[in-house]
């Protein structure tokens, strides 16, 4: 176990690595940054000066060893824009970003699983037909859509929820959080349906095909020989046993969501990372961009490890190696 | 036999709607079993002797239906039973052994939970009650260290290990009958005869009773009482295991008994019935074994054979039965 986690350690490290230098090139072939801060009359004097207070003077392996040395040291730049260290900027708007996905994974799953796994056992009903046609829709109807209906019917239209921002937060540990008021949680519901369908679609296929699978196993016929019950056989016995795939594309989509929820953030303003990000880009805000695609790796290599662990839990046939 | 059979099935018809027609699977099967009575059922592959076992036990899954016919035990009709009632009987009045022991335990379950799970369904014991029943149970189908062996998971028991835990489990909630679908098929010729001693002595001890799926007249001729033979789907002999071993009067009862290796008299070439079973769906008028018959005349194919007494305690459904001695 030790020596697994110490090779995964150093694999997280690598990928890591070869994400900043793959960032770091992708940045300096997109745009001069230089002209996103000067005035648009700045001389060439004043380019050359602004050039050199960002570091961008250097050839770019220098640039890359001095981004990669304060990347060790902690310091992951400042924004050009904001004037702030680029890790600040990220993680104070992290937290929204966590809660809306964390809420929209909680919700995938809760609707997903039961429906996949009655589909599963069900094949031939009519209600198993209905659920897997309004799961395509899911996969096939585009995020920013449905986020914009859910707002023409339920903001405008009957005036349910409110259409934007986070509403009421509470502080807790130093972190904001909407999802311990009432008001708050009146403005996550519309992102967190919206941000939800397309994962709840995937892992309600995915559960009704293991479910199918595992029915045709001898040991679900002994479950119920031996009187188990309808829901036990099920749940306990087949959902397990189909589990696996569901929980990779679990982790898949989870880390996906934190790192790009970017259109349904514009969409409901939810000030989360994704906004922030856009708004990055928009304005070539190189340090912040570098440092939000490196922890979105960081994120992924870390659910990756956290699904690995999760599936040895599952199956005891699997180990760690 | 004064008393009320255990187990009687009265003309039970299960059939599986496919797309390609209507499988009479089980068309019209009769027979009965008496408390502590072993039953052999026996029959090629495709012949319904699994479907039968099913259909006690109302696990008939779609597209299959119990069309007709009753289940009676102790005279309660299991065929009307509804789900909670037949989960009721299910592992606690009759329970089941499958085949393949590779696959018949949960492998994602240790093999305790999966014991546990019995009588946590059928009895009221409390945990620890219920832990030292299984150790117990566990240590009777002679599996050493049960404590221990009760954390680990079915991989890391072999074949016939499982297939002693799938037995253990069968048993644990001291059911009155036991189906046993083909149990040692899936096993080593030299664990098949541990697993059938330890069937029989366990049954003995418990007085419980059992049909003995399988296709392997050998085993069954050592282990049952009486023997129901089926082809196609429907009895075409019975009788007690000494009379319809010795003598049998269905010319297909005859061919399978011919086609056991005999150490005693051995023979150059093992003798085999001709051709195969006909296709289900689409069965020839008259009877069913006909094509593969040595003793078939015109009236085999014109007029099906019912069921009718012959010499001793045996039945068969056959026009021109074998007599005693006579070869077929």
């Amino acid at each position: 176990m030790l020596g697994y986690l110490l090779k995964r350690l150093i694999q997280m490290t690598l990928v890591l690595w070869v994400v900043s230098v793959i960032v770091f090139l992708m940045m300096s072939f997109t745009g001069d940054p230089v002209f996103m801060v000067v005035p648009i009359d700045a001389s060439d004097a004043e380019i050359a000066q602004a050039r050199r207070l960002l570091g961008l003077d250097d050839s770019l392996p220098v640039q890359y060893w001095k981004f990669l040395t304060s990347l060790l040291q902690g310091d992951f730049g400042r924004s050009y824009v904001f004037r702030q260290p680029a890790m600040t900027l990220i993680l104070e708007r992290m937290p929204a970003t966590v809660e809306l996905v964390l809420v929209a994974m909680a919700l995938a799953i809760a609707v997903a699983i039961p429906l996949g796994v009655y589909a599963g056992a069900n094949p031939q009903s009519r209600i198993s037909r209905v659920i897997m046609a309004g799961s395509l829709l899911g996969i096939s109807l585009p995020g920013f859509w449905i986020g914009m209906v859910l707002i023409y019917l339920f903001a405008v239209h009957w005036g349910i929820f409110p259409s934007s921002g986070r509403g009421d937060t509470v502080e807790i540990f130093g972190i904001r959080l909407s999802i311990l008021t009432w008001d708050g949680w009146t403005h996550i519901v519309l992102p967190a349906v919206t941000l939800s369908l397309a994962t709840m679609a995937i892992i309600l296929r995915i559960t009704r095909a293991g479910m199918m699978e595992v029915g045709r196993q001898d040991f679900m016929k002994f479950a119920r020989a031996k009187g188990a019950t309808r829901g036990d056989v099920l749940y306990k016995h087949g959902l397990k046993n189909a589990l696996i795939p569901v929980v990779t594309i679990f982790g898949l989509q989870l880390g996906d969501l934190i790192a790009f929820a970017t259109i349904t953030e514009t969409i409901f303003s939810w000030p989360g990372m994704g906004k922030l990000l856009i708004d990055s880009i928009y304005r070539a805000d190189r340090p912040v961009i570098v440092v939000y695609l490196m922890l979105v790796a960081l994120i992924f290599v870390v659910i990756n490890f956290l699904v690995d662990v999760i599936y040895m839990l599952i199956d005891p046939r699997i180990r760690l190696k | 036999m004064t008393d009320q059979p255990l187990l009687a099935v009265r003309d039970l018809r299960t059939h599986f709607h496919t797309f390609s027609g209507t499988v009479k699977a089980v068309d019209g099967v009769s027979f009965e079993i008496g408390q502590g009575e072993v039953m052999g059922l026996v029959g090629e592959s495709g012949g319904g002797k699994s479907v039968v076992g099913f259909s006690i036990l109302g696990l008939i899954d779609s597209p299959g239906k119990i069309e007709a016919g009753e289940i009676l035990l102790d005279g309660k009709n299991l065929v009307a039973a509804s789900e909670a009632e037949l989960r009721k009987v299910r592992g606690r009045e009759i329970s089941m052994v499958f085949q393949d022991p590779m696959t018949s335990l949960n492998p994602l379950h240790s093999v305790g939970r999966q014991m546990d799970e019995v009588l946590r369904l059928h009895t009221d014991l409390d945990a620890k009650a219920r832990q030292a029943a299984c150790v117990e149970m566990l240590e009777s189908v002679g599996i050493s260290r049960a404590a221990e062996r009760l954390k680990a998971y079915p991989h890391q028991f072999s074949g016939g290990m499982r297939q002693r835990v799938v037995i253990a489990i069968a048993l644990l909630a001291r059911p009155r009958l036991i189906i046993a679908d083909e149990p040692t098929t899936a096993l080593d010729v030299t664990i098949q005869s541990q697993i059938l001693k330890l069937m029989r002595a366990q049954i003995a001890e418990k007085g419980a009773s059992m049909i003995l799926i399988t296709h392997d007249l050998a085993v069954v001729s050592e282990m049952a009482d009486h023997i129901t033979v089926l082809y196609c789907g429907k009895v075409v002999e019975r009788g007690r295991t000494r009379d319809l071993i010795n003598a049998p009067s269905h010319p297909y009862t005859r061919g399978l008994i011919d086609s056991i290796p005999d150490t005693v008299n051995r023979h150059d070439r093992l003798s085999q019935i001709p051709g195969t079973v006909p296709d289900i769906r689409n069965l020839p008028k008259g009877c069913n074994f006909r094509d593969r018959c040595p003793r078939a005349q015109a009236l085999c194919a014109e007029v099906e054979p019912q069921l009718e007494p012959q010499h001793g305690t045996l039945s068969s459904a056959c026009h021109f039965p074998l007599k005693p001695g006579e070869a077929a």
